[in-house]
């Protein structure tokens, strides 16, 4: 190919068009459209954003790039609609993760307990069914006893507005732990 | 037309184009991992970033047990009192950031890298989001 088949117009047509295309993005972005879909929902493409970009993080600061990205990490973990959009505790029942439970022992294994504690609630909503299993995969016994649950039947009110406060099951739930939305996960056992 | 004129083309518009996304692009958003704990304790009047602990990238590696139990970290934003002496002591942080089983603490600006004045909290937490409406100035999403 040499010089004469090169349309210096052409080039310049193309971004003009890739230019509106932009402007028009952009103009949605500025929530012109009054009407779009999931107006204050964040959506999909936008979640877990690398830390430069995370609002939060420093984009000045060099250390910043040094960060992992979440999306990159999450790539191969299961799903879930709410948190880090990642189901943790699927995650670690695959072994798709192999968090420690020692700080420099890769040997070490949880105590697990196996024991649901059904908590039965007012209202029309199922019982909860706590399952110390999967906490216990985690936590160890004195992180939720007895400073935050007194173990003994009956010896607990939980409200969700204790929950929403930040307060019992909402001292994880809702910061690190999959948040109040996903009811059902809690609320598992029909009446 | 030559190729300085085709390359001159490509140029403005490549310019033009970039300073279009550069006004469009959603700044000042706040939407970091869910459960990022920023630490501001000592770190702005110290001149520092605050610290940005992902709890995310931790828990990949380690149970909660690990630092809620062992190591003696209350589940509490910034309710731990740490600072660079502690954690070069072997304390908190330092307990694995020691240059043998992480990173060691030379590594200043990868946990200090919070934008400035950016306050302590438990990031996208629902208390946070009730606190804070969609609107509000904290987690504005336009």
């Amino acid at each position: 190919m040499n010089s004469s088949h090169f349309r210096p117009w052409l080039p310049v047509c193309i971004l003009a068009v890739l230019l509106m295309g932009v402007t028009q993005w952009a103009a949605s972005a500025e929530g012109k459209n009054p009407n779009a879909f999931n107006r204050l929902m964040t959506p999909m493409s936008e979640r877990n954003p690398p830390p430069a970009e995370d609002g939060i993080h420093d984009p000045e600061n060099f250390g910043t790039e040094l960060l992992q990205h979440p999306r990159e990490s999450f790539s191969n973990l299961p799903k879930s609609p709410s948190g880090n959009n990642v189901n943790w505790t699927k995650a670690l029942e695959n072994g798709d993760i192999a968090p420690r439970y020692h700080r420099d022992d890769d040997e070490a294994t949880p105590i697990v307990m196996d024991l649901n504690i059904v908590r039965e609630v007012k209202g029309s909503m199922p019982n909860v069914v706590y399952p110390h299993k999967q906490h216990t995969e985690w936590l160890d016994c004195s992180n939720c006893h007895p400073a935050i649950f007194i173990p003994q039947k009956g010896a607990n009110q939980i409200s969700m507005a204790q929950i929403l406060l930040g307060e019992a099951c909402g001292i994880c739930h809702g910061k690190v732990a999959f948040p109040v939305s996903e009811c059902r996960r809690c609320h598992s056992q029909s009446k | 037309m030559n190729y300085l004129s085709i390359h001159k083309s490509f140029l403005i518009a490549t310019g033009v184009l970039l300073l279009a996304l550069a006004v469009a692009w959603p700044g000042g958003q706040l939407r970091a991992e869910f459960g990022d704990v920023v630490i501001n304790n000592y770190s702005d009047e110290a001149g520092m970033r605050p610290v940005i602990f992902p709890h995310w990238f931790h828990r990949i590696r380690y149970r909660c047990k690990v630092c809620h139990g062992d190591l003696g970290f209350k589940f509490e934003a910034g309710g731990n009192d740490i600072n660079m002496l502690k954690i070069i002591d072997g304390e908190f942080c330092g307990a694995c950031h020691n240059g043998e089983i992480a990173w060691a603490v030379e590594n200043c600006d990868v946990c200090h890298s919070a934008r400035p004045g950016t306050p302590t909290q438990v990031h996208e937490s629902t208390l946070q989001k009730l606190i804070a409406p969609v609107d509000g100035a904290q987690g504005s999403k336009e």
